[in-house]
């Protein structure tokens, strides 16, 4: 990571002054981002939700993104996965400004689980997965099987519970296989054990070399899964170390 | 990667799915109407004459605004759990969308005239003087035209505050010359005085320009936040 880049807020004196620095080795070996972004601005109207977001982020790492309601997580995730235009600023995704060009190496995974109520899991995913070219329903079962949903669950998505609507839409965000996992609360009402059941999965994609995101507020559940905390406040992000200290904790 | 064409028949059987599953759209829409033809009987009480100089135009105005509550259903379904998000980040072009629900309201409007002719010939003691024939044409093309621009304009109107006003603000104008061509095309047909190939060809022509200005445009549409 380059210190330089991710803020001149006056936090970034503390983080410096943190054991950790740019001798940190997890840190210092990161080259080659795979997503990078340049003093982002997003203005909605008046209110600016992004107010210079630059950072850079490197692959096979799993980053939490905390922060106060309204601090900006939704916005830059949003608009990481291409589905805002920043007012300002550059976003490049594998080394291509054009967010278009990189979308089969994304996966996201929003609040809402934008999946059709009224049509089972398998078939909102095998509906998903012919966007993204795949015809194989095997894919489709494999991922339904690995967020520990029952892919022959013939009853409609509406009538899930809310932890299982949220497995389902994590199983939609992996269908394309993606490079970059874009979570927006993936655990909000989710019971505890199906919540560590997700974290694992997690750090099992985060170790085959898969980059995530994660917006949450539950951060307990990733403390050592994590590889990095980015905190965001008021639309900047104003430090990034491998443990979130107690009065940053949301 | 799929064929756009395969995602349209993807997309188009999914919004079928949930229609038949839902029914939101064409009991609307089979309710409007229904209500059209029964009141529009006990208000008149034409002659068989005077019913085939004004049942073009009731006929086409009912199906347009029975089609306007369809029309507004097919972007509503996508916006829950704003599964549309889904699609957007999809590398699946926006044309197949656009094709895949302009398609899915053409079938729901043609099940609603196939279900709601035999009414109005019913209520409304009609009788082709001309070539009956041409009515096939008349309906296709005059749907299509409604759909085609109803589908854009509801997507247009989609994030608005109050989408169910500002589809038949943005749709009405725009489809004057098509409803037009569709009441003379029928007027025509049924009194069998005039021809209507004029307005057959009048409202192809319509279809073609609008069915390319709104693929042209659809993904700047898409795209909006």
């Amino acid at each position: 990571m380059d210190i330089q880049s991710v803020n001149s807020d006056q936090k970034i004196t503390r983080f410096v002054n943190s054991p950790l620095s740019l001798t940190d080795t997890n840190l210092a070996n990161v080259t080659k981002p795979i997503v990078s972004v340049t003093n982002l601005i997003k203005q909605f109207g008046r209110f600016a939700a992004l107010r210079g977001v630059s950072a850079d982020f490197a692959a096979g790492r799993l980053y939490v993104i905390v922060g106060d309601n309204g601090a900006g997580k939704t916005t830059l995730v949003r608009a990481l996965a291409g589905l805002i235009q920043p007012t300002q600023g550059k976003i490049s995704i594998l080394g291509s400004s054009d967010i278009r060009s990189a979308c089969r190496q994304i996966g996201y995974m929003a609040h809402p689980s934008l999946l059709y109520d009224e049509m089972s899991g398998m078939e909102n995913l095998r509906y998903f997965a012919r966007l993204y070219g795949i015809e194989d329903d095997q894919r489709c079962a494999s991922v339904i099987a690995a967020v520990k949903l029952d892919p022959a669950l013939e009853r409609p998505v509406g009538q899930y519970s809310q932890g299982m609507r949220q497995r389902m839409s994590l199983a939609r965000a992996l269908l394309n296989d993606p490079k970059i996992l874009l979570l927006d609360e993936p655990f909000s009402n989710v019971d505890a054990r199906s919540a560590r059941d997700m974290v694992s999965l997690l750090g099992q994609m985060r170790d085959a070399g898969k980059t995530i995101f994660v917006v949450t507020h539950q951060v307990a559940l990733l403390d050592g899964v994590a590889d990095e905390f980015v905190k965001m406040d008021t639309g900047k992000i104003v430090s990034r170390a491998p443990k979130l200290q107690p009065e940053e904790a949301p | 990667m799929s064929q756009p064409s395969g995602i349209v028949r993807a997309t188009l059987a999914k919004d079928l799915r949930l229609e038949w599953r839902s029914k939101d759209a064409i009991n609307s829409m089979l309710f409007f109407a229904l209500l059209v033809v029964v009141i529009f009987s006990f208000s008149f009480d034409p002659l068989a004459e005077e019913s085939r100089r004004i049942a073009g135009g009731l006929i086409w105005v009912a199906f347009l605004f029975a089609a306007v509550t369809a029309l507004n259903q097919t972007w509503a379904r996508e916006l829950r759990n704003q599964a549309l998000d889904a699609y957007r980040i999809s590398p699946a072009p926006a044309n197949s969308l656009f094709l895949a629900k302009a398609f899915g309201n053409f079938i729901f409007v043609i099940v609603l005239e196939a279900l709601m002719t035999p009414l109005f010939i019913m209520f409304y003691k009609l009788r082709a003087l001309g070539p009956a024939w041409e009515l096939v044409p008349v309906a296709a093309l005059g749907t299509w035209a409604l759909v085609v621009n109803g589908t854009f304009f509801a997507a247009i109107s989609l994030r608005t505050r109050s989408r169910e006003i500002m589809l038949p603000l943005l749709l009405f104008p725009i489809s004057i010359p098509a409803l037009l061509a569709m009441v003379n095309a029928t007027t025509n047909i049924l009194t069998g005085e005039d021809s209507s190939r004029f307005w057959i060809v009048l409202l192809g022509a319509y279809d073609v320009v609008f069915t390319i200005a709104c693929l042209f445009l659809f993904e700047t549409v898409l795209q909006a936040e």
